[in-house]
């Protein structure tokens, strides 16, 4: 059942609380969207550790059915279903450095359509919740995927045209949250300033059964994770 | 567990044995260079840098891969902030890569890891915030670190593992600091992948400050 939904536009940062067991739907209104995306626990000191997540679940990328995993071990939220099979979890979100190629933006000259960094809309959605820069963590870049070559370094090139307009990914909320995301551009995106919309729904999740749902039953890591949680909110 | 090669250095500023499963907190001046020397080989040295006037400016393992469009890091990698300042760059390296993408671990990561029954096991987070502390580097101030000596090989698959370390006894990692540091290291203590060859050893840092 949709409890709400809502646009972000391209280029802007949204935040708030959410609660577990409640599905945050996001869909790119656009080609090549990026979605960077932060999460922050109930007690506002825990949050989303990438590598944790990765190395439990032998990955590089995100996908479902993954769950993603705090610093003190929980699991924060699930994939629970996306249409794309990677979602980009080495590239970082943008920094004003990253918007130099595109000139000189103000509010003064361009109004609501200045441009602004991914770093600094996140930024400024954690100051508002009393959080700030020291808060900031490794975000999941959703829609965005940035390859991997098998050479003596694992050389990083980003993918355009990995993602299209309609598009989506469904994560299962499974601690109280602080989600903090951005439309900015990937930070590695070489085309125009040009940034993909997406859609916020946020609605009930199904009961969950254990035996039986993907996620936990993906590796025994996720299923200790998704343990972890439940015993938090005991 | 092969022989140590306790060589002796003259004319370093630093020259500390770190025991397996211990921890240091190091200052590095600006154009100093701080040496990790692997004494048995396969021992992952856990790494964090911070700016040393603000250590809310801290290594941000995601910047510095992207920035060098590359996941491994060795000679002539920039190690970057995340406010995008050059922390250091390692300037020597006799390994030839290592992981900044595994994390370190942790108590809790342990449990989800390996299971309840490591949860008593020490840990690099812990060893972290107990160094870290009286720089007022607590659980905020903790980002994602560097594993020097560790192998976790990526695949363009997607796929990421942690695989049999590429170092030996004896060989190290050289940094240099582009500002003032503070080094936060946790010697790792896990014994449960292959991260430190099934059995922690000691690794020593050598500093030169001029
Ligand atoms: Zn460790």
């Amino acid at each position: 059942m949709s409890l709400f939904a809502m646009e972000v536009p391209g280029g802007a940062a949204w935040s708030s609380p959410v609660r577990a067991g409640r599905l945050v739907t996001l869909t790119a209104l656009g080609d090549d969207a990026n979605c960077s995306v932060l999460l922050v626990a109930a007690d506002r000191v825990d949050r989303l550790n990438l590598p944790d997540t990765l190395k439990a679940q032998m990955s590089a990328r995100v996908i479902a059915p993954m769950v993603l995993m705090s610093d003190r071990g929980l699991a924060l939220a699930s994939v629970v279903a996306s249409s794309l099979d990677w979602h980009d979890a080495l590239g970082g979100f943008s920094h004003p450095a990253h918007l130099e190629r595109h000139g000189p933006t103000s509010y003064a000259a361009d109004r609501n359509d200045w441009r602004r960094s991914a770093r600094t809309g996140l930024v400024s959605e954690l100051t508002k919740h009393g959080l700030d820069e020291r808060d900031l963590h490794g975000s999941v870049n959703f829609f965005s995927k940035v390859a991997v070559t098998d050479d003596d370094r694992a050389s990083l090139t980003h993918v355009t045209g990995h993602s299209r307009a309609g598009d989506t990914v469904t994560l299962r909320v499974e601690h109280d949250l602080l989600v903090a995301l951005s439309t900015a551009p990937h930070p590695m995106a070489t085309g125009a300033w040009a940034p993909a919309g997406v859609r916020v729904e946020v609605s009930h999740a199904p009961e969950v059964d254990p035996a039986t749902d993907a996620s936990w039953c993906f590796r025994d890591e996720s299923a200790r994770a998704l343990e972890m949680s439940r015993r938090a909110a005991a | 567990m092969t022989a140590t090669t306790h060589e002796t250095v003259t004319g370093s500023d630093l020259d500390l044995l770190v025991e397996a499963g211990d921890g240091a907190l190091v200052a590095v001046p600006r154009g100093g260079r701080l040496r990790i020397v692997d004494l048995h080989g396969n021992q992952a040295a856990d790494t964090l840098l911070y700016d040393a006037a603000d250590v809310r400016n801290r290594y941000s393992a995601l910047d510095t891969v992207r920035e060098q469009a590359a996941v491994f890091l060795t000679t002539g990698s920039r190690l970057l902030s995340t406010r995008l300042d050059e922390l250091a760059v390692i300037t020597d390296d006799t390994v030839g890569r290592h992981d900044t993408l595994g994390g370190a671990c942790a108590q809790e990561s342990n449990v989800v890891r390996y299971g309840e029954h490591t949860r008593h096991q020490h840990a690099c987070r812990q060893t972290f915030l107990a160094y870290g502390a009286p720089a007022g580097i607590g659980a905020r101030e903790l980002g994602h670190n560097i594993n020097f000596f560790m192998n976790v090989p990526v695949t363009s698959a997607g796929d990421l593992h942690f695989e049999d370390g590429l170092s030996a006894p004896g060989k190290h990692v050289e940094l240099t600091a582009s500002r003032d540091l503070l080094v936060l290291l946790s010697n790792c203590p896990q014994l449960n992948n292959p991260c430190n060859g099934w059995d922690p050893t000691p690794v020593r840092l050598l500093g030169w400050w001029t």
